[in-house]
């Protein structure tokens, strides 16, 4: 069951609290209020250019960096699931945009977002099937140290990442081709805003991918009470049962937002063989493929 | 393991601010390489590039070119999402670069494979078949397995699991020129290093963070080859297929789990008067001897004995030799099964829909050999399991991963059912835009072969300890599990397609 519950911001702000040292500064960060500050519209500061950096700060982003990579490491779960999350990405995208299947970088061409990025376990491999990814995030470490590990292969190293958020980047007047939000929808203020944000980035017919726990008693037992209260997975308070949607609160949402959804998938966890699959099974956490309407 | 996963962590704490350092030192400005540090750091740094730039790169690095190595770069060859990666092998034998010449008339090279239909379908999907079909191969159809006490024998036939062929006797070596010829046919990024390997090293956490500037930091990450020529090169993943004595097995720290049985297999080719369509195994005190069709007039042997009577067996004339094989596979140690003491014909009126067809078909004495035909090999059996079969950045496939005694020819269909999975398991994360030497993804390999392999070695070491016990007990038994399993056609047909490589758990259906 672990992995279900891992929120990709959140794991690294974890990571962050254990490996930095800032453990009050950061529980406290994981608390809605939190992600208020985040998606409203308070300017973040550009990320500082890792070359600028101190020393120690280096090698403290470079140590965290690992280990939020480590796949045999504390976020073994969460590199389990991400296929899974892909293949419904690759699949629904490559039919959308009228891509090969077959083909190593169908995405070629095409201009995502990858908005909540967090250490980049998305972008990376979206830039690998061939999509020109920007990977936005609103804390700072995150974004460095998605940064540091792009670098280490040529191909994800075109990622653009940046320190802001979807706000800002409506702002700047950015279109996106397809915006990918993944386990952040739960974590901000006002979800309706959010889905107008990502509207507004998307191109008219561009795609809209977004991810997230249903607001369900087995969400709740599994999400909340086992991983938070029993196993201590995640920090307690990391999720609020009240914030997450429920599909059908998020297509009603999205349909506000001008974005019909076309498709949705759940993800079940096999604990026999440790692997993650696709199913229709809407009942925890769940995915949905949108297409924004033409003005 | 918690332990050691602590210190591993608090070893790259430690190290990472001091190698910071160092790489701070490399993007320091010019000014700074005043100072007499400075300068030599920034020379060591400027050589490291230049010397990363001549290193090649190559996605995959298979060490070990024999059979299983050349079916994965021939399977990855074959498939639209990997056949764009470029592939290195390593192996020093030189068929792989001049191809070796088989001649038709030359008598069959003794080491031979059983393979089954699985394997035979890959080799299709991957366009060696037509190859191997053009050189000597013998498909057979039926198997007839008994036991030197006389009380049991069991034949199977293709047609009790309703398929055209049990499998296919070939040559290792035209197994293995049918993969070099059909990869020739393919258009891939592929280097053969005719050299061996001599060290790996494998990206840590402190490596990684180690290296300052972006080029040579991507090199970091991945695995680094040393050759026994002074070749170097960097790989995102190198496949072990180096047999059973694996180097890359070694260089990668994993464990293996084994056992030495005291016993050695005789193997080589004899000639009977007319040909063999059919693979017969007769159980004897000291361990089994399969007789398989390979071809013309000419089988293949394979004899389980004692050490000290392999030794023996080898250096026997060949007129001892051919009446001592007669000996062992016919008219030696008991009778033949002719008669069926546990009343086959009582099972057969009560059971009479379920009761297979070859169930009326007699026992069928072996034919005679007259000849030998090649020289004779014999090698101690042994078995065993790497404990592991992936971690970052290397995979172990074949023997390199485990390691069997010939007794039914399952070895190399396991190293073929590896590649398979593997070569898919590299599909799937192409697809979804993993790095390829991922451990989550290649643990997907493990897990998928772990199961499949440890199954059918339990079950061939089941075999083999049940068949290196003569205790009178046990030898009923075994003679009742023969009757039961020639006369129940849905058990038959479990084993007939566990053998052949369609089933992955045996008498489960």
């Amino acid at each position: 069951m672990s992995g279900r519950m891992f929120t990709r911001s959140l794991c690294q702000l974890q990571k962050l609290c254990t490996s930095s040292g800032v453990k009050r500064g950061v529980v406290g960060a994981l608390r809605p209020g939190f992600h208020d500050r985040c998606y409203a519209s308070i300017p973040q500061p550009a990320a500082a250019s890792v070359s600028s950096l101190n020393q120690a700060e280096l090698a403290k982003f470079a140590a965290i960096a690992d280990s939020w990579w480590d796949a045999e490491g504390p976020f073994k779960p969460l590199h389990v699931m991400n296929p899974t999350r892909l293949a419904f990405i690759r699949s629904t995208l490559c039919r959308h945009f009228g891509k090969d299947p077959f083909s190593v970088r169908p995405f070629e061409g095409l201009k995502f977002v990858d908005v909540g990025c967090g250490g980049g376990i998305l972008s990376e491999p979206l830039a690998r099937m061939g999509a020109s990814v920007t990977g936005v995030d609103a804390v700072d470490k995150n974004i460095k140290i998605a940064r540091l590990h792009a670098d280490l292969d040529p191909v994800t190293s075109s990622i653009e990442y940046r320190c802001t958020t979807a706000e800002n980047l409506v702002e700047e007047q950015k279109k996106f081709d397809a915006v990918l939000a993944l386990e952040v929808i739960e974590h901000v203020a006002d979800p309706a805003e959010f889905c107008k944000s990502l509207s507004a980035l998307t191109v008219s017919n561009g795609a809209t991918v977004i991810s997230t726990i249903n607001r369900s008693m087995r969400a709740y037992a599994t999400a909340i009470i086992a991983a938070e209260y029993i196993l201590h997975w995640l920090p307690k308070g990391t999720h609020q049962w009240s914030s997450f949607l429920t599909p059908e609160e998020l297509v009603l949402t999205l349909q506000r937002a001008s974005i019909s959804v076309e498709e949705m998938a759940g993800f079940a966890y096999n604990p026999m063989t440790g692997q993650w699959s696709l199913t229709d099974d809407i009942g925890v956490n769940f995915i949905a493929f949108g297409i924004k309407n033409s003005e | 393991m918690s332990r050691l996963i602590a210190t591993r962590r608090i070893a790259s704490n430690i190290f990472a601010p001091r190698l910071a350092t160092r790489s701070f030192c490399n993007d320091a400005p010019v000014t700074l390489n005043n100072a007499p540090s400075g300068i030599h750091i920034d020379k060591e740094h400027e050589d490291e590039e230049r010397f990363s730039n001549d290193v090649p790169q190559h996605d995959i690095a298979i060490v070990g070119g024999g059979m299983v190595g050349m079916a994965l770069a021939c399977s990855l060859a074959s498939m639209p999402l990997t056949k764009h990666l470029s592939i290195a092998i390593i192996d020093s034998n030189p068929a792989l670069l001049n191809g070796p010449s088989i001649k038709k008339d030359d008598p069959p090279d003794p080491r031979v494979s059983t393979v089954t239909p699985a394997t035979i379908s890959l080799f299709k999907d991957i366009g060696a078949w037509e190859y191997v079909e053009q050189h000597r191969h013998a498909y057979f159809d039926r198997m007839q397995v008994w036991d030197y006490t006389g009380f049991g024998y069991t034949r199977y036939n293709a047609r009790d699991a309703d398929k055209d062929v049990l499998g296919c006797v070939v040559e290792n070596k035209v197994l293995h020129k049918s993969l070099l010829s059909s990869l020739q046919d393919k258009d891939i990024k592929k280097t053969i290093y005719s050299t061996r390997l001599s060290s790996m090293s494998l990206p840590t956490r402190s490596s990684v963070s180690e290296t300052g500037a972006s080029a040579s930091k991507s090199l970091a990450n991945l695995a680094k080859l040393e050759l026994s020529d002074g070749t170097n090169l960097y790989a995102k993943l190198v496949v072990g297929s180096d047999g059973s004595k694996s180097r890359v097995r070694e260089l990668a720290g994993i464990k293996t789990t084994g056992w030495n049985y005291s016993q050695s297999a005789v193997i080589c080719t004899v000639e009977h008067p007319a040909e063999n369509f059919c693979a017969w195994q007769r159980f004897l005190p000291a361990g089994p001897i399969a007789l398989l069709p390979i071809g013309d007039n000419y089988s293949n042997i394979v004899w389980t004995m004692s050490p000290k009577d392999a030794s023996n067996h080898k250096i026997m004339n060949e007129a001892d030799f051919v009446k001592a094989v007669n000996h062992a596979l016919d008219s030696g140690y008991g009778p033949r099964p002719d008669s069926r003491v546990f009343g086959g014909d009582v099972f057969s009126s009560f059971f009479r829909p379920n009761v297979t067809s070859s169930v009326n078909e007699g026992f069928e004495p072996p034919p005679k050999v007259v000849k030998l035909a090649s020289d004779k090999m014999a090698f101690p059996l042994s078995l065993m399991h790497a404990n592991q079969y992936a971690s970052k950045r290397v995979v172990l496939i074949g023997d390199a991963a485990h390691t069997v005694h010939p007794l039914a020819g399952q070895g190399v269909n396991m190293g073929y059912g590896d590649v398979s999975s593997l070569s898919d398991v590299i599909a799937d994360g192409v697809a979804v835009g993993s790095d390829i030497g991922e451990v989550t993804l290649l643990k997907k390999y493990e897990t998928d072969r772990k199961t499949a392999n440890i199954a059918m070695m339990a079950v061939l070491d089941g075999f083999q300890k049940a068949y290196s016990v003569d205790f009178g007990p046990l030898n009923i038994l075994r003679a009742a599990a023969f009757n039961g399993a020639n006369v129940f056609a849905p058990l038959k047909r479990n084993i007939i397609s566990y053998a052949s490589g369609e089933r992955r758990l045996p008498f489960m259906s």
